[in-house]
């Protein structure tokens, strides 16, 4: 027999609703807390929510960055709301440090003006005069604004289209199972970005769309062979051919969650700050995902209960006619 | 049987075939793009350097050439999104009628009354009549000169809504005409910021309208936003008026066709002109860089033959009274008219520095812009920070591939070399795919296609699996048989889970913006991808493997 790394047994059968009432309490609570969250601490927007202009500069130096003095130099220029934080990377040279400064929208103007931004180089340079800034993203209350709607109805698109998906290709218990579990991931996800107050932006946005197929992606594949069982083994308890469902399917949920990770935190780690908070959500995502196809999307298919006597034809065979694809 | 038939093989393999070839040129990156340039460079007829000569010849033209663009957060460069302020053109419009309604009103002062504009709204254009009671008549004339709208979609309907009010007659234009006007406007002024750019000489620029009425405008290599702003941001709008006197008092009151502008250089100057202009900038057929008689950088200009004439006779008529020449509604200079000028060519002097004079002249040459920008949005990234971003995203993109491939062999063996091999196969059709619909890779885009080497081995993961399954639950059961059922039995889960992540992709799309466009392309065509080399690629290996092995006994 060669070797095979196998993380998961050959055969399983873990009773994954034994602790049902724990781990759906421990997600309605986690669920809960994270609205309270989002509610009480708020999201650190980024400017592509709330408008204003970040500027990332680098400057050649050894000794650690002083923000107080940038904060000095700044202040002057009587901007409002200023928020200046150093940056980290492990692909930094020792010498280089970045800093990024974020100013809020200007009163009467979009995007930023020539001016202010050579004034606040200008300042700068009493810092560190070899000071740089290496990029600058401006961006004026009436984009965000609008922004803010886009990232609104692109999530509740996705949730949407899925939940009609899932509806013609399984049963409407089905959609809703998945559904839950969709809206399960994206609020917990959201509300780590609150408890940690991580810069939240358009590209957290896009993570979180990813994360939704993802995370479908998984309940799918439990759901599939759930309803392959369901014609099999007709007898069975509901409770009982969910179990069955999710062990005979663990191993490649562990495969899956694990190849995606391997490659999301060579990224995470190595992939640089510009794209962390993004990778991060993904990171977070996947994991939140993968508990909640095992953990949610089945459970609240099981408390609605479905009609079995329907079950009788496999659906997926008005869509695609298996044998076409299998040998020839 | 795992029998795959001939001519499926020939074109698996001719996929993979054309899809390497089509990465490859990625590979090169620099070499690839330096033989493009010299390439487009000769295109445009310019005679290469011989840099440029050696770059052509660094990449055979018989080889494929389309190479992924890199986007701006890879590149470096500067991103722009400006609103055309369409509502201008209606002001514009509306005042160029008031001469016309002017006449054909004044000729039937004898039942009509005095007639007289009124101050309005901009975009309105009031008139007030001194009979009230002849309102209706006034109506009719003004209708009279109401024209209907000369586009696709407004058929049938008039260019200006006329209205009355008491004894005023109210004239703007219409919604139908509004549009059309709005569709002009876009058209122009993506023109003419194009012409700008090119002139300014960067390579590649991205100019595409967004919206009703915004435009995107994206410069790789650009070195900072502010430098586009300056060169876009500019109306350049240039008029001859002629120059009724001069003011103090910015606030001053004018007659309802003359308007006060301040001076460019002296402050506290204002001048009354006429609002009428008596040439445009429009009327311009050349505009270059020069020196005046004391060796004072200047704008030398011509005017076509109608301009030509129109401003001779101007010149003629009116010796010894000084006229402006107004840029962006200030007065540059305004200098007395010496003699007739005839042939319709002069220099336009002001304070200008070199630079100025032939930033001006660039202008000048692209036209004017129809309507203001405001600048809603910009980007500036470093190209060091672009560099920066590619060399973190190859490291993790290699880093990752590795641990996948590593995980995979450890967990499935010989199989896990096939999903291995269908992966680095997966990926060069991204790469062709996205070099040949000219796509952008941006930062997002790079973790997209890390993210789909996490997923993209979940297909065959769901099919090994299977596969494993079948073995166990069918003791005796054939090798090739199980081989089969795996394929067939995961068909429906990889369809589904497949069809629901491109769903969410293809939103992504739809909705994203900028760098995550860049990410949702990425991640479709990853879906795309991994779903054939998944069913195809790795299934054609383990049939061939199969095929030569005839092991009695599958272990996986």
């Amino acid at each position: 027999m060669a070797f095979r790394l196998k993380l998961v047994p050959e055969k399983t059968n873990f009773d994954f609703f034994k602790h049902q009432v724990a781990t759906f309490g421990f997600s309605v609570f986690m669920v809960l807390a994270s609205i309270v969250l989002v509610l009480v601490m708020g999201l650190n927007l980024g400017i592509d929510f709330r408008g204003g202009t970040t500027i990332r500069t680098e400057a050649d130096q050894t000794e650690p960055v002083d923000i107080g003095a940038y904060r000095s130099a700044i202040a002057p220029l009587d901007l409002g709301d200023v928020l200046i934080t150093q940056v980290y990377d492990p692909n930094f040279r020792a010498d280089q440090k970045v800093v990024t400064i974020r100013i809020q929208a200007q009163d009467g103007q979009e995007a930023i003006s020539p001016d202010t931004q050579a004034k606040v180089l200008e300042s700068l340079k009493s810092v560190n005069k070899d000071i740089k800034i290496v990029a600058t993203e401006s961006i004026g209350p009436k984009v965000s604004g609008e922004l803010i709607w886009t990232a609104i109805w692109s999530v509740l698109a996705a949730v949407a289209a899925i939940l009609v998906y899932i509806w013609l290709r399984f049963e409407w218990q089905f959609s809703v199972g998945a559904v839950a579990a969709l809206i399960h991931d994206v609020t917990v996800t959201v509300g780590i970005f609150a408890l940690f107050q991580i810069k939240f932006d358009l590209s957290i946005i896009a993570a979180l769309l990813t994360i939704l197929g993802y995370s479908i992606n998984d309940t799918v594949v439990v759901f599939d062979r759930l309803r392959e069982n369901l014609v099999k083994y007709k007898k069975m308890p509901l409770r009982e051919v969910m179990n069955l469902s999710v062990n005979e399917t663990l191993s490649r949920t562990v495969m899956t969650s694990g190849t995606t990770l391997l490659a999301l935190i060579s990224l995470l780690v190595l992939g640089g700050d510009v794209i962390r908070n993004f990778v991060f959500a993904m990171t977070w995502g996947v994991i939140v995902g993968t508990y909640s196809s095992v953990y949610v999307a089945k459970n609240i298919v099981l408390f609605i209960g479905l009609d079995r006597n329907k079950e009788k034809k496999d659906p997926s065979e008005k869509f695609f006619d298996k044998t076409d694809v299998a040998t020839d | 049987m795992l029998h795959i038939s001939l001519w499926k093989r020939v074109l698996i393999l001719i996929i993979i075939l054309i899809g390497v070839v089509f990465a490859a040129p990625n590979i090169f990156y620099n070499r690839v793009e330096g033989h493009n340039d010299a390439v487009a460079a000769a295109a445009k007829g310019e005679s290469l350097t011989p840099e440029q000569q050696a770059a052509q010849a660094g990449w055979p033209d018989w080889l494929p050439s389309d190479i992924v663009n890199l986007g701006l957060d890879l590149r470096g460069g500067a991103q722009l999104l400006a609103e055309v302020n369409v509502d201008e053109v209606y002001k514009a419009r509306v005042d160029a009628l008031w001469p016309e309604f002017r006449k054909a009103l004044a000729a039937e002062r004898g039942t009509l009354g005095s007639i007289r504009r009124l101050n309005a709204d901009p975009g309105v254009l009031r008139i007030q009549i001194g009979n009230a009671d002849q309102i209706a008549e006034a109506q009719k004339i003004a209708e009279t000169l109401n024209n209907p709208v000369s586009s696709l979609t407004g058929v049938g309907q008039k260019t200006l809504a006329i209205t009355t009010q008491d004894n005023q007659l109210i004239i703007q234009l219409s919604d139908a005409e509004k549009a059309a006007t709005d569709d002009r406007t876009m058209q122009q002024s993506l023109e003419i910021v194009r012409r700008r750019i090119d002139a300014a000489g960067t390579r590649e620029p991205t100019i595409v309208r967004e919206g009703s009425d915004r435009i995107l405008i994206q410069v790789p290599g650009a070195s900072s936003a502010q430098e586009i702003k300056q060169l876009i941001g500019t109306t350049a709008k240039l008029t001859f008026n002629s120059v009724i006197g001069t003011s103090s008092n910015p606030n001053e009151a004018v007659g309802s066709d003359q308007e006060i502008l301040p001076s460019a250089d002296q402050k506290g100057l204002y001048y009354i002109l006429d609002s009428l202009p008596v040439v445009t900038g429009e009327d311009l057929t050349d505009a270059r860089p020069d020196t005046d008689q004391n060796g004072y950088p200047a704008v030398a200009f011509r005017f076509n033959a109608s301009a030509a004439r129109t401003f001779g006779d101007y010149t003629q008529n009116n010796i010894g009274k000084p006229f402006a020449i107004v840029l962006d509604n200030k007065v540059i200079s305004a200098p007395t008219i010496q003699s007739h000028i005839a042939g319709g060519s002069g220099i336009i002097t002001g304070r200008f520095t070199v630079k100025e004079a032939t930033d001006l002249a660039l202008l000048l040459r692209a036209g004017a812009l129809p309507a203001s920008m405001t600048f809603l949005e910009e980007r500036t990234i470093g190209p060091e920070l672009g560099a920066d971003s590619i060399a973190a995203g190859k490291m993790a993109a290699a880093v990752g591939a590795v641990l996948v491939v590593v995980f995979m062999i450890a967990s499935y063996g010989t199989f896990g070399v096939f999903a291995s091999l269908a992966l680095g196969i997966n990926i060069a059709l991204i790469f062709a795919i996205l070099s040949v619909i000219g796509g952008t890779l941006t930062l997002p885009g790079i973790a997209g296609i890390v993210l789909t080497m996490g997923t993209a081995v979940d297909a065959n993961v769901l099919v090994f699996e299977r596969i494993r399954e079948e073995l166990r639950n069918q003791q005796k059961a054939k090798a090739a048989r199980a081989i089969e059922l795996g394929y067939e039995r995961a068909m429906s889960a990889i369809v589904d889970a497949n069809v629901t992540t491109f769903l969410t992709a293809v939103i992504l799309f739809v909705l994203g913006a900028g760098p995550v466009r860049g990410f949702a392309v990425t991640f479709l065509i990853g879906i795309i991808t991994s779903v054939f080399t998944a069913i195809w690629v790795t299934r054609l290996f383990v049939s061939i493997w199969f095929a030569r092995r005839r092991p009695r006994e599958l272990v996986l």
